[in-house]
């Protein structure tokens, strides 16, 4: 075991190198640029054995990435914001051809307004397409998501690509310390990958042929039987990567102080991690809030959202909005509430545009929810 | 034939996977085997398989998978293909 102290995208590519695909193909784009730099530098130093592809575009990014897998190779890229939207159809194309992709995406605005700081539409955007999506909240946490990806991508029982999110520049190129397990551990916990289904010139198949409606509707139920048991095997795999190396930082969610709260906050990526600080300073006060951060919002974690509204009034803070409803956490929170739980459910919309939201800001919202002054979702921080 | 477990479009070879897909056709063609020299142009170029090539090397058209591309009559140097219009059955 070393300490790795370097930013949140060459902690990633560090973790993608140490699980030994045999394919990168990928684009540079702002702020996930390091990150791909950092896997050419493994590549220039001999050690990265895969083969990296340097194409034109994200799509051919993408498309690179599924052309292999089907061949039979573990295959990993990353990209952001504009590069994750370029690849739009073929994020559908690799869940749909139940290809175990493994990405990273450094959440970004999008343009115009050109912005490159953080929010969370990009990935939010790509939330139907059939990927598993994690959110991180520390460098720590995306070095053992990105081990952990490829094990839950390459499971027999999922076979499904997964999307690994980190906040652009919070994360992305933020140095903290990571601890980074010897090679054999990794190598002994993501295994050898065995293709569930392959292109094989002994062996010929037919891929993406037509197939009429009844057959059609087979595959897309069974994308979904996946994602649920993505849901088992989310915590399961979590389980075992505490066993292998020590680290856990929750399964579907991480639950931090929820013992007796009466207000559950609901937050993800960065302003998670910041929520911790806003809990302990109202615990400090005699609220009975606690923090339960999403890691996952594909599959959605409905269950146990359900649980927490049997416990707790929920807050919710979403850095991105669905343009003519809601925030997609409060929305999908309500939902899951829906018919089983008298919880109520507060939202924030806040953070777009890399706005910064610190922890007074994380008080200051869930003050305004308990006190009751706050509507049914708001906007907070806008300056007029 | 090795089957995948996997659920998604995945077709294994075998004879008319789709159905008769000779049914699509509107144009159908005739081969005139006096013209044929044998030459195997429209055995190479047919895009699903459907002439058959014969020991001497003389061709035959598969019509229940012919779907009238018309391909193999603009290959053939002699002209020994000509696309006719399938004739609609009267009652």
């Amino acid at each position: 075991m070393t300490i790795m102290m370097d930013t949140g995208n060459r902690i990633g590519a560090k973790a993608a190198v140490m699980a030994k695909p045999e394919v990168v193909a990928a684009y540079p784009i702002t702020p996930q640029t390091t990150m791909v730099e950092a896997i050419a530098e493994y590549v220039a130093r001999g050690e990265f054995k895969g083969e990296y592809i340097c194409v034109e575009s994200e799509h051919s990014a993408m498309s690179a990435c599924i052309g292999a897998s089907a061949a039979g190779s573990r295959t990993f890229t990353a990209t952001s914001s504009h590069g994750l939207l370029l690849m739009h159809e073929m994020l559908h194309w690799a869940a749909l051809a139940r290809l175990p992709v493994v990405m990273c995406n450094i959440n970004r605005v999008i343009g115009p307004g050109w912005n490159i700081w953080v929010d969370e539409n990009d990935s939010i955007s790509q939330r139907d397409t059939g990927w598993i999506q994690f959110y991180c909240s520390s460098n720590q946490e995306i070095f053992d998501t990105v081990i952990q990806a490829f094990k839950l991508a390459e499971h027999q029982k999922i076979v499904l690509p997964v999307m690994v999110n980190l906040n652009a520049f919070i994360l992305s190129h933020t140095s903290m310390p990571a601890e980074i397990p010897e090679q054999q551990t990794v190598d002994d916990f993501v295994g050898k990958y065995v293709p569930h289904w392959k292109l094989d010139i002994d062996n010929p198949i037919t891929f993406g042929n037509i197939i009429g409606p009844e057959h059609y509707y087979k595959v897309r139920r069974a994308m979904q039987e996946a994602q649920q048991n993505a849901k088992q095997l989310i915590p399961q795999i979590a389980k075992d990567w505490k066993k292998a190396s020590g680290y856990f930082h929750g399964d579907l969610l991480e639950y931090y102080k929820c013992e007796g709260a009466e207000h559950i906050l609901l937050s993800m990526g960065a302003i998670g991690a910041e929520s911790k600080i806003a809990i302990d300073e109202m615990q400090k006060a005699g609220i009975k809030i606690g923090l339960a951060r999403v890691r996952v919002i594909r599959p959605f974690p409905a269950e146990e959202i359900r649980k927490l509204g049997k416990q707790a009034d929920l807050i919710i803070i979403d850095r991105n909005i669905s343009i003519g409803s809601e925030g997609v956490l409060f929305n999908e929170a309500k939902a899951a509430l829906y018919g089983e739980s008298e919880a109520k459910a507060t939202g924030f919309i806040a953070g777009l545009g890399g706005k910064d939201v610190t922890y007074k800001d994380i008080e200051t919202m869930c003050r305004k929810a308990m006190n009751g002054s706050a509507k049914k979702q708001e906007w907070y921080g806008m300056e007029d | 034939m090795k089957k995948f477990a996997v659920e998604t479009s995945l077709s294994y070879p075998k004879k008319g996977a789709m159905g008769k897909t000779g049914s699509w056709r509107v144009f159908k063609p005739i081969l005139d085997k006096k013209k044929c020299v044998k030459c195997l142009r429209c055995w190479i170029f047919c895009p699903e398989g459907s002439i058959h090539r014969e020991k001497d090397d003389s061709v035959s058209i598969d019509y229940d998978f012919c779907k009238g591309c018309g391909i193999c009559a603009n290959e053939c140097n002699v002209k020994a293909i000509i696309m006719e219009r399938e004739e609609v059955k009267k009652k």
